[in-house]
């Protein structure tokens, strides 16, 4: 154990985070087993990352509001209304000015969405920032008043279906990457690594300080790599079903060779935002000002505020950011279902938090990694479909989802402790 | 009527600050003055109103009433930042630090170096820290943990580095000894003495008047928000300050003023 403890030192690994992916794999293995080898499969993955998508997206700015010593209990009502109002712009107000299908339906309907989010998400953000009332109460009163809206919209009536190309952004059988786009993803993902950990790399022998020794360097770069390869291969190795395949050869008039139109799904759409969306806050979060304020803010508001940091404007900005990630969650919730119903995105607001705080953030503030939070996701989601896939119903489901959230705080909350004894 | 034996433009002078809070007069009509090379002792009761008077140089609290000069010219303080523009340094009682940030970030903090793109210039903080931190506390080494597991006095060290490096002119010290052992108040009076004669000009605020006659050059002390007087430290026992503070009396002896 300490030697092991030792080799994560000498390679400068979260042992934290590493304790949150093992988890997650012994989930996987957990339910691979009980389903009889249904859980681990391709499909299941691709399903899996579809499905963890919206509140993925919301996760990550979750944890901008959580380290700020605050809480977002809006954000599936904002979803809610968000999807309803995306609903109705692109099925009944942009088709009678533009064409059927017309490709600027779905980028207005995607701005509008996030325009919209960034607004709601700047009314929370002025009541608590500028007038000073608890975030806890906002947005328990958000949570009500963005679901009645979201009825108010089109007095209960679901919305459908949405625009085609708009769909795509939900995943699905025809959102992806397909195959070559997979692996050029894949590849630029491997190159930005890398340039990334060499810059860091330069930078601290420009100075002279310790760098951790090139073997350690590489075997994390490598394996990191190694991992996007394999997640490229497993969402290629899912084979589009035979009746869709044939239907977009149909479409763009490919010859159907003998025996059979086999196509990969590749990389889903939405998951590819969720990666985009957590790589770009990432760096806010922890390359830039703004997050180093974020973190300053969370850990003592008193010196942050000494220090010049304007705490209001700071708390205004982190729920826009909260808000423009709700009205992308929307965009990937609704186009997912293919319609826009006002119950959508109800308690993910509750599921949110929770991936949060799974993913190791304190709700005390101050701490907090995106990371740790799409893990959290993936673990909350993992459980619902694992469960669904056994047959367990909807209430044993929140029972044990609760147990889970419950029990990994408790876990981490002893390891805090063993390693402050160490 | 200046001290002859100071430079004729004083460093700073807050005239006739004052400050409410609600109803509460924190602090009443008070004038004191630094100049370069120089510690004032700031002195009194609790609630007397020093940290606040120190708090509107600072740049933390607004003054209903007053002006503020800093080299002869009127200066406008209304933030942190302000205060900062004029090489005005705090080193709060508290520290003032962000306890899940390490050493670099906070000595940084509100001020962080950035490259092109806005991205953090983590090697060139870190420089900058070793440095500063080399020159104050040789021992420390802990650059990358938070600052909530250093020691009293190491974190102490990250709070005064952060005035060193920023080169203040004028450094407000609250309490700076309070939370420290014999040694590492040592150390902090050492590098008060060093500072006053590298030309800062430093307010010193201090419960303990042994610190105060063995460090400040002038003692003013404050009573109930009101200034009762400056007095040169040579010129005064303990039990005249004493006297001041306690009964708002000033001693027998002359006193210097600021005009």
């Amino acid at each position: 154990m300490n030697a092991l403890r030792r080799l994560f030192a000498r390679l400068e690994i979260d042992e934290r985070l590493l304790g949150m992916l093992v988890s997650l794999v012994v989930i996987w293995v957990g339910f691979h087993i009980a389903s009889d080898g249904k859980f681990i499969t391709p499909r299941n993955l691709y399903n899996l990352g579809n499905q963890t998508a919206s509140v993925a997206v919301m996760a990550i700015g979750m944890v901008l509001v959580i380290v700020i010593r605050q809480i977002d209990l809006s954000v599936g009502s904002m979803l809610g209304v968000i999807a309803m109002v995306l609903g109705v712009i692109q099925a009944f107000w942009l088709p009678p000015l533009l064409d059927y299908g017309n490709p600027a339906i779905w980028i207005v309907t995607a701005i509008a969405g996030v325009v919209l989010g960034a607004i709601l998400g700047g009314l929370n953000g002025y009541l608590i920032g500028y007038l000073g009332i608890p975030s806890f109460v906002v947005t328990l009163g958000g949570l009500l008043i963005w679901r009645g809206c979201a009825w108010w919209v089109t007095y209960g009536q679901t919305v459908a279906p949405l625009d085609q190309t708009f769909m795509l952004l939900g995943g699905g059988v025809y959102g992806t990457l397909r195959e070559t786009g997979s692996w050029i993803a894949a590849a630029v993902a491997v190159i930005i690594i890398v340039i990334a950990a060499q810059r860091q790399r330069r930078q601290r022998i420009r100075f002279g300080f310790p760098v951790r020794p090139v073997w350690a360097e590489s075997v994390v770069v490598g394996v990191t790599c190694l991992l996007v390869i394999a997640f490229a291969a497993t969402m290629n190795a899912y084979e589009m079903p035979e009746v869709a395949a044939k239907r977009l050869a149909e479409l763009n008039n490919w010859p159907v060779p003998e025996g059979g139109l086999h196509l990969s799904e590749g990389i889903a759409i939405p998951v590819l935002i969720v990666v985009v969306l957590a790589v770009a806050v990432s760096i806010l979060l922890n390359n830039m000002r703004f997050g180093r304020y974020v973190f300053a803010m969370g850990g003592n508001p008193d010196a942050a505020n000494l220090a010049g940091i304007d705490i209001r404007k700071m708390t205004f900005w982190v729920f826009v950011l909260m808000g423009a990630l709700c009205g992308i969650a929307a965009i990937i919730a609704s186009a997912r279902l293919q319609s826009a119903g006002n119950s959508i995105g109800t308690n993910d607001e509750l599921k949110t938090i929770a991936a949060v705080v799974i993913g190791g953030a304190s709700l005390a503030g101050g701490s907090g990694t995106i990371s740790g939070a799409l893990i959290g996701a993936l673990v909350i989601q993992s459980l619902q479909s694992g469960m669904s896939l056994l047959g367990f119903d909807a209430s044993l489901q929140n029972i044990v989802t609760g147990l889970v959230l419950v029990l990994a705080v408790y876990i981490d909350q002893l390891y805090q402790k063993s390693r402050r004894a160490v | 009527m200046a001290d002859t034996t100071q430079a004729p433009t004083p460093l700073v002078e807050m005239r006739h600050i004052s400050v409410s809070f609600g109803g509460v007069r924190a602090v009443d009509d008070v004038t004191v003055d630094l100049y370069p090379g120089e510690v004032v002792g700031l002195v009194g009761h609790n609630a007397a109103g020093k940290s606040t008077l120190i708090k509107v140089l600072s740049g933390a609290y607004h003054r209903d009433a007053g002006e503020i000069w800093i080299d002869g010219r009127k200066a406008s303080i209304n933030s942190a930042r302000d205060a900062r523009h004029y090489n005005i340094e705090t080193i709060y009682q508290t520290l003032a630090l962000a306890d899940n940030l390490d050493a670099c970030a906070n000595l940084f903090l509100g001020r962080e170096l950035v490259q092109a793109g806005g991205l953090l210039d983590e090697a060139a903080m870190e420089d900058a820290t070793r440095k500063v931190m080399k020159r104050l506390n040789p021992n420390f080494v802990k650059f990358h943990v938070p600052v909530s597991v250093l020691s009293g006095g190491q974190r102490q060290s990250v709070a005064i580095a952060r005035a060193v490096h920023f080169n203040a002119r004028i450094l407000i010290m609250d309490e700076p000894t309070a939370a420290l052992g014999v040694q590492e108040a040592r150390g902090v009076h050492e590098l008060i003495r060093q500072l006053r004669k590298e030309g800062l000009g430093i307010f010193l605020i201090s419960h303990d008047l042994h610190d105060v006659f063995d460090l400040s050059d002038r003692i003013s002390v404050m009573k109930n928000g009101k200034l009762v007087g400056t007095v040169r430290t040579q010129d005064v026992t303990k039990d005249d300050v004493l006297g001041m503070i306690i009964l708002g009396k000033m001693p027998a002896v002359p006193a210097t003023t600021q005009h």
